[in-house]
């Protein structure tokens, strides 16, 4: 699939924007001005990135717990993501949501997600939806491998095939629901592997490279838009932080994440790819590392200095009518 | 001799006795011990906050992570109880419920009545419950009145390190499931507990403060509210008695009545939603069995008919505070 030189540098800027959100997120939480549960997508950055560059208006994405990335992929407002994850009035949701609840659906980003395998079946009616409303428009559901053992995603993978809906099933086995290793959770080697089962396609792929993300998601997401139905695509990658901020990650290797960020990191690999390849060089890459390591300080700072949500606000929203 | 552990301990403590005593008695749950089949620690949690760490070490596969696949593994503990065993399945948070209900209320309440009174199922479902962790709208809910809405379930709120423990071993030895509720803003608390074992039985409530003024009936964490604002108000020279219900299922309607033919005035504090609540089943049971000793309409003091929103200033403001207890009690008195 050609990328153009503005997709490149649009697709490097996109995973780079949700490296610095994340990293600095990681810095601010253990300041202790950041309140709730956070969990970082920091490592994974090319799966949401492979994916969100084939998106338009029309497309929908749920996400889960591990959401800012997706959120970032599909278009949400940086500044007001960073406002909503310290709680302010000026949040995407109002401070709401907070972190775990991050939410467009303006710019089709259905919702961060609380709940493991609360995403896929609404993915299905967002894929009902777009068949039924006839906008040629994709769901693409991100979940991870706790996620894949869920009831939810089998009943949706099952519902998404026998329905034919335009849907894509995206897991991102980063290896460890919450504590707890895939290896030991999921049954099957690869949990690509049920898609069979479901009479759809299933593709695993590094998710660690965004090309070949890029490049099964363009398949995946030109099926479903062509109406020939749903496939699920794993993605295997890595996370750099716990499961969530706090967490001590005393069930992993001694130098795990050291030597994942010295090895497979995707921004890396991007960079040396292009690089080598001459497509882009060192210093349009550096220009947006510097571009996005303003508007990260910019969100920050903007965030810090926001208003807390009205009190009035503790009753609103809860109803459209009553 | 008096010993001071936390809430948190005492549950562990709890868990850890009744599996040294009966060996049917098995844990499971999401990473309760935390590391299966990662390349580091095997009990690198002991659950999410760390309740049963430990436990893994002791009893090595009596302790079992899941997969996150509530509807699978409560079932199965469901299953595993009319079959034999004596499962305490942990649902970390109250509102994964959510994902598993079936088998909670169409399944482990039901087969008793359903199936003729043959059925016994000793489950005990642990589940963390509560504002005030910033946790937002899916992690923060008192969903406990729904349970207790259910015949055939047991509903257990436990508001001291000391009831926490004894209730969580007469849960554990109760023969029918039980849905054990523990406010996570609770684990923290220190209090006296008995180092052998001792089960406090259900449906008895447990009156934490005499007085004569003013009945207050609440459960868990409100306990400690209310006892902040009975503090205050004896300082107005109002004297309020406080009824921990402890079980909301049974629940112990003789303490509640006799209290209230007392003081004459009722304040239900709650920290669920306000409607098909503990506060209103309180109320009303109230005013069908003593009306005629109230002096004055019972208040219920609740957080609002609203989600728990997550900015710090809006979940305290939705958290019932002393002062609403304080404001509340004033007006049954006719002070306000």
């Amino acid at each position: 699939m050609q990328l153009s030189k503005d997709d490149l540098l649009k697709a490097y800027r996109m995973m780079k924007t949700i490296r610095e959100f994340e990293e600095r997120l990681h810095v601010e939480f253990a300041t202790g001005e950041i309140p709730g549960f956070v969990h970082l997508y920091a490592g994974e950055e090319a799966s949401a990135t492979g994916f969100c560059m084939h998106l338009d208006e029309r497309d929908k994405i749920a996400s889960n717990h591990r959401g800012h990335g997706h959120s970032i992929g599909k278009g949400c407002d940086v500044h007001a993501m960073m406002a909503e994850i310290y709680g302010r009035g000026t949040g995407l949701c109002g401070g709401k949501g907070g972190s775990m609840h991050i939410a467009d659906l303006s710019k089709g980003m259905m919702g961060a997600n609380g709940i493991v395998g609360g995403g896929p079946p609404l993915i299905c009616g967002a894929g009902l939806a777009a068949k039924k409303l006839k906008t040629k428009g994709v769901a693409i559901a991100f979940f991870g491998d706790g996620a894949s053992n869920q009831g939810t995603t089998m009943e949706s993978l099952n519902l998404a095939s026998v329905w034919n809906l335009p849907c894509v099933f995206v897991c991102e086995n980063n290896g460890y629901a919450e504590a707890t290793s895939s290896k030991y959770s999921v049954s099957c080697d690869d949990a690509a592997d049920r898609a069979s089962a479901f009479n759809m396609p299933g593709v695993v792929v590094d998710g660690h490279d965004f090309f070949a993300v890029h490049e099964a998601a363009g398949e995946a997401i030109n099926r479903a838009r062509e109406g020939k139905g749903p496939t699920l695509i794993e993605c295997k990658l890595n996370r750099y932080y716990g499961h969530f901020e706090g967490d001590a990650q005393t069930y992993r290797g001694k130098d795990e994440v050291k030597n994942l960020r010295a090895t497979i990191d995707c921004l890396d690999q991007f960079r040396a790819k292009v690089t080598s390849a001459s497509l882009l060089d060192d210093a349009e890459l550096n220009a947006i590392d510097s571009d996005v390591a303003e508007l990260i300080d910019d969100a920050v700072e903007k965030a810090k200095a926001a208003p807390m949500p009205a009190a009035a606000e503790l009753l609103t929203d809860v109803y459209i009518s009553y | 001799m008096a010993r001071k552990i936390t809430y948190q301990q005492a549950i562990g403590e709890a868990l850890a006795q009744e599996m040294e005593r009966d060996e049917t008695v098995i844990l499971m749950g999401e990473d309760v011990a935390g590391g299966a089949g990662a390349p580091g620690d095997d009990d690198a949690w002991g659950g999410v906050l760390g309740v049963t760490k430990g436990l893994y070490g002791k009893f090595g596969d009596r302790v079992m992570d899941t997969p996150i696949t509530e509807s699978a593994f409560i079932g199965a503990a469901v299953g595993a109880a009319t079959a034999g065993l004596r499962p305490v399945a942990e649902l970390m948070f109250i509102d994964f419920m959510g994902v598993c209900f079936d088998q909670i209320f169409n399944q482990a309440a039901k087969f008793r009545y359903m199936f003729g009174g043959k059925a016994e199922t000793p489950v005990v479902i642990r589940t963390m419950y509560g504002a005030g962790f910033r946790a937002a709208a899916q992690h923060s809910q008192c969903l406990y009145p729904v349970f207790t809405h259910i015949p055939g379930l047991k509903v257990v709120t436990p508001a001291t390190p000391y009831d926490a423990k004894g209730l969580l071993i007469q849960s554990i030895r109760d023969n029918d499931p039980v849905i054990f509720c523990e406010h996570k803003a609770l684990y923290t608390l220190e209090g006296d507990v008995p180092e052998e074992a001792y089960t406090i039985p259900f449906g008895e409530a447990n009156v934490t403060r005499e007085g004569d003024d003013v009945t207050i009936v609440t459960l868990g964490r409100m306990l400690h509210v209310a006892h902040e604002a009975a503090d205050a108000l004896a300082k107005e020279k109002i004297s309020c008695e406080v009824v921990d219900l402890r079980t909301t299922s049974p629940i112990d309607t003789d303490t509640i009545i006799e209290s209230v033919e007392n003081t004459g005035r009722l304040v239900v504090l709650d920290e669920a939603h306000p409607r098909c609540s503990i506060a209103t089943d309180v109320s009303a049971m109230v005013c069908q069995e003593a009306f005629s000793a109230l002096k004055a309409p019972i208040r219920m003091v609740t957080a609002p008919h609203v989600p728990v929103p997550f900015a710090t200033n809006l979940e305290d403001l939705y958290i019932p505070d002393a002062g609403q207890v304080q404001q509340a009690v004033r007006t049954v008195m006719g002070k306000d």
